[in-house]
């Protein structure tokens, strides 16, 4: 990409001083601080109790964006981790092994708990374990039940409530020091509701044609503070708030999807896009699409820290526990298959789609493995075309550009020709594209 | 009982374990009306309801070295283990046809999301994903555990068409009880006499308890630990090594040959924990599966796929086999991508290396074909062990 001043919104801007205000707290030393993971993450439980909320999957991201993860990566591998597991994972035992710097420029304080509510990815389980050999802190373990058949039962939730009674909360008591309150938990909870409302009238501003968002690679940015350490905030609110200021006036004054060079000066391809994406060529990556005029209408990646339009989920003030549950039960990664395929499926329809995009990451099975199955049914589904590309999270020896972008314009150059056609581009056609 | 040689009672085992087609459960299961079979991936299920269901619980541990997966491929992307691909090929090959439903166990997100790939692509199958609780509580995991366990129940009596009782489970219990206990027989028996027993022998033994009934296959263990006693064999100035992290994709067959030729008895190994996953009995009185949620939460064993919630428990229970098998050495073998293992051998490694045990690292997928590599790689290890450890 060139090297052309990067356009930021005013959202962007004060979103990136909110992540800065978290990592300066994180490594202040002045407050307890908890690493935890994205999807299911108990936010508005730490705040209870005055924890800070640190995440190694962002700091990863951070890494990566910054182009320090491949040293980081690389570090773990010597150290004896295999080439063959999660990037995240080696990317946050790298960085310790390189001192341990956030991304503020500070050394991270060891954490004072780890907060091990893994929802919709095993590796986290492991992941922690490792962590612990190294920081010897408590690790509080909340085992959040894969919701296999659909749906959530009353079993998974009664056991995730009482995983909060009797073990989360008490751990967090006595790391803190602070007794838990359940009407400042509600508190947090009603406020989450009402950022979350903003966050679904965000997500579905893209039915419009010109879309004026892009639900990927703008939606990295938009879902930032409702992910992590912001949910349940006043500032989260005033986030949503301003953002949808902002996309208001981008209705109004008709303009396409916002890249990082400006704003999309046509929107020719609309696409659905599932699995993360690739953060150390992130900005390349985008710049393919935009290029294309191609719009990302919504994304599954959207959804990993919480699903909220799917079926109309708010955290519950009135049932704070059992929302709480609700909500580790429901995120993206941990609804099976069919669900995964109904919910995209009803994107590509609701929101207008020409096609569905699968980037398929190389170290995240949680996220890979049956994508091509789910593209095939889609497929059938919806009777639009679908194509595949794979990259990784973190690990730019995995993300070959050339490679990538003729697999895109491959794909681009598909649907072209089934507007011409105007018919449906069979599934195998389709996905060896 | 009979009196087959080693050799008949391994060719048995062989056959079934080359049978891809699963030929000894297609005729179980025709052999009477209203019989069902329900298949299992690794690491562990309890078979003991199946079994009490009326039905047979079918090991499916992957295609082996020997099957051309032409179609697993194309559902499957480039950096994954191999046992889904394989297992699917089983499946859309027509193999699997005649079983009537699958669980899937959490294993790792593979295995989990494969539950949903059958869902979509098997919709007139039962398909359970089988949770297990990581909380090991009575009270939290247990109750967990006892719920999911009644779901499993219920949703084989709607397959099988008839109830339960807590008199059959309890029965089924005691079956497993027996067939466990023999299995650690045979485990025991290697440990002591691994050149009267190797390894590739116990394995295929072990391979056949994965399609056999339970009570068969207990037999047959019987059977193999009186004629490898009649056996006059050679004993190999081997070294001893428990080999961990194969417990779900299985290394190909001529691997497990491999170590044992370059030099390394293994005395101890990971493959088909399902058949000793619990240690010790299983109560046969009371209420089923509460016993069985509280053998599993108190007495089951350990894998890369179960939570430690004690760090300084963390690969006790290797170092624990590695003493009571008298193992000079560790021998790390996992699949290629089994994040589960992978991820868990910095830390095993730790552990032995804290205690000044040997180990080598090797990595497999199940048509691994190059062994010479291994070979050398493991005999090289044997033979430091021998020259440095004074054994």
């Amino acid at each position: 990409m060139s090297g052309a001043e990067v356009t930021k919104s005013n959202s962007q801007l004060i979103q990136k001083a909110m992540i800065s205000r978290n990592y300066d707290r994180i490594t202040s030393g002045e407050c307890k601080v908890s690493s935890t993971f994205v999807p299911g993450n108990l936010n508005e439980l730490l705040m209870c109790f005055d924890i800070a909320n640190n995440l190694p999957e962002i700091n990863a991201i951070q890494n990566a964006m910054r182009k320090k993860s491949g040293d980081m990566i690389q570090e773990a591998e010597r150290s004896g981790h295999s080439e063959d597991v999660c990037t995240y994972v080696k990317a946050d035992i790298g960085m310790m092994a390189k001192g341990n710097i956030a991304p503020n420029g500070k050394p991270f304080r060891d954490p004072d708990m780890l907060l091990l509510s893994y929802s919709g990815c095993f590796t986290f389980m492991k992941w922690f374990e490792l962590l612990r050999e190294q920081y010897k802190c408590p690790t509080v373990m909340l085992h959040v039940p894969y919701a296999a058949d659909g749906q959530p039962t009353q079993n998974m939730r009664d056991y995730i409530v009482k995983q909060l009674k009797d073990e989360v909360i008490p751990t967090m008591e006595k790391v803190s020091g602070i007794k838990f309150d359940i009407d400042r938990l509600r508190e947090y909870l009603r406020k989450s509701a009402q950022a979350e409302n903003n966050l679904v009238w965000m997500l579905e501003q893209s039915k419009r044609r010109p879309s004026p968002i892009d639900c990927y690679f703008g939606g990295v940015y938009y879902m930032g503070p409702i992910f992590t350490a912001f949910r349940g905030t006043d500032e989260a609110i005033q986030y949503y708030d301003l953002l949808r200021l902002e996309i208001e006036e981008r209705i109004a004054k008709g303009l396409c999807a916002q890249t990082l060079d400006g704003d999309m000066p046509e929107e020719k391809y609309r696409l659905v896009v599932e699995g993360p994406p690739n953060w150390t060529s992130f900005r390349e990556f985008w710049q393919m699409f935009a290029e294309a005029g191609a719009v990302v209408v919504a994304s599954s990646y959207t959804k990993v820290g919480g699903v909220y339009d799917y079926d109309g989920f708010r955290h519950d003030p009135d049932h704070p526990l059992e929302s709480l549950a609700d909500y580790c039960l429901g995120v993206y990664t941990n609804r099976n298959l069919p669900t995964r395929v109904d919910m995209l499926a009803r994107n590509l329809k609701e929101y207008d789609a020409d096609g569905l995009l699968i980037n398929s990451i190389k170290s995240c099975n949680s996220f890979s493995a049956g994508q091509l199955v789910m593209l095939r049914e889609i497929e059938k589904l919806t009777g639009k075309p679908g194509a595949f590309i794979e990259t990784d999270l973190v690990d730019p020896r995995y993300f070959s550009a050339a490679n990538v972008k003729n697999r895109l314009e491959s794909y681009f150059q598909m649907i072209d020709q089934k507007r011409r056609a105007g018919g449906f581009i069979t599934g195998n056609a389709a996905a060896s594209a | 009982m009979s009196h087959r040689s080693v050799h008949d009672l391994v060719a048995f085992c062989q056959a079934i374990f080359d049978d891809l087609d699963f030929t000894r459960a297609r005729e179980w299961k025709a052999a009477q009306p209203g019989r069902g079979v329900i298949g299992y991936m690794p690491v562990y299920v309890p078979r003991e309801i199946i079994h009490a269901a009326g039905m047979l619980a079918l090991g499916i541990l992957g295609g082996g070295s020997d099957l051309e997966v032409i179609h697993g491929d194309a559902y499957y992307q480039s950096y994954i283990c191999r046992i889904p691909r394989s297992t699917l090929e089983l499946a859309v090959t027509g193999r699997l046809d005649f079983v009537d439903g699958m669980m899937f166990p959490s294993t790792c997100d593979v295995i989990r999301n494969m539950s949903g790939i059958w869902k979509l692509m098997f919709k007139d199958k039962y398909v359970r994903y089988f949770d297990v609780p990581q909380n090991f509580k009575d009270e939290v995991g247990g109750v967990f555990y006892e719920n999911e366990l009644r779901e499993l129940k219920e949703g084989l009596e709607r397959i099988s068409g008839r109830k339960i009782t807590d008199e059959q489970l309890n029965h089924s219990i005691a079956i497993y009880n027996e067939n466990r206990a023999w299995v650690n027989k045979v485990y025991d028996y290697r440990s002591a006499f691994p050149w009267k027993a190797p390894s590739a022998e116990v394995y295929l033994l072990m391979r056949a308890g994965m399609v056999l009934p339970p009570e068969e296959h207990t037999l047959l263990m019987q059977e193999y630990i009186a004629a490898a006693e009649a056996e006059n064999r050679p004993m190999r100035d081997n070294c001893r090594v428990v080999l961990t992290g194969g417990f779900c994709e299985q290394p190909p067959l001529p691997l497990i040959k491999s170590l044992e030729i370059s030099g390394c008895y293994i005395v101890d190994d990971d493959f088909m924990l399902v058949n000793r996953w619990i240690q010790g009995d299983v109560e046969t009185t009371g209420d089923p599966l509460r016993n069985l949620s509280r053998a599993f939460l108190h007495h089951s064993g350990q894998t890369a796929a179960k939570y430690e919630p004690d760090m300084d428990v963390k690969g006790k229970y290797l170092l624990d086999i590695i003493r009571k098998r008298s193992a000079d050495g560790v021998i790390f073998s996992a699949a290629s991508f089994c994040d589960p293992a992978l991820l868990d051998q910095p830390m095993m490694i730790s552990r032995v290396e804290a205690k000044g045990i040997p180990y080598i690292t090797l990595q497999y997928a199940e048509n691994s074909g190059q062994m010479q590599p291994i070979r050398e790689q493991s005999g090289t290890f044997a033979d430091s062990i021998k020259l440095w450890s004074g054994v």
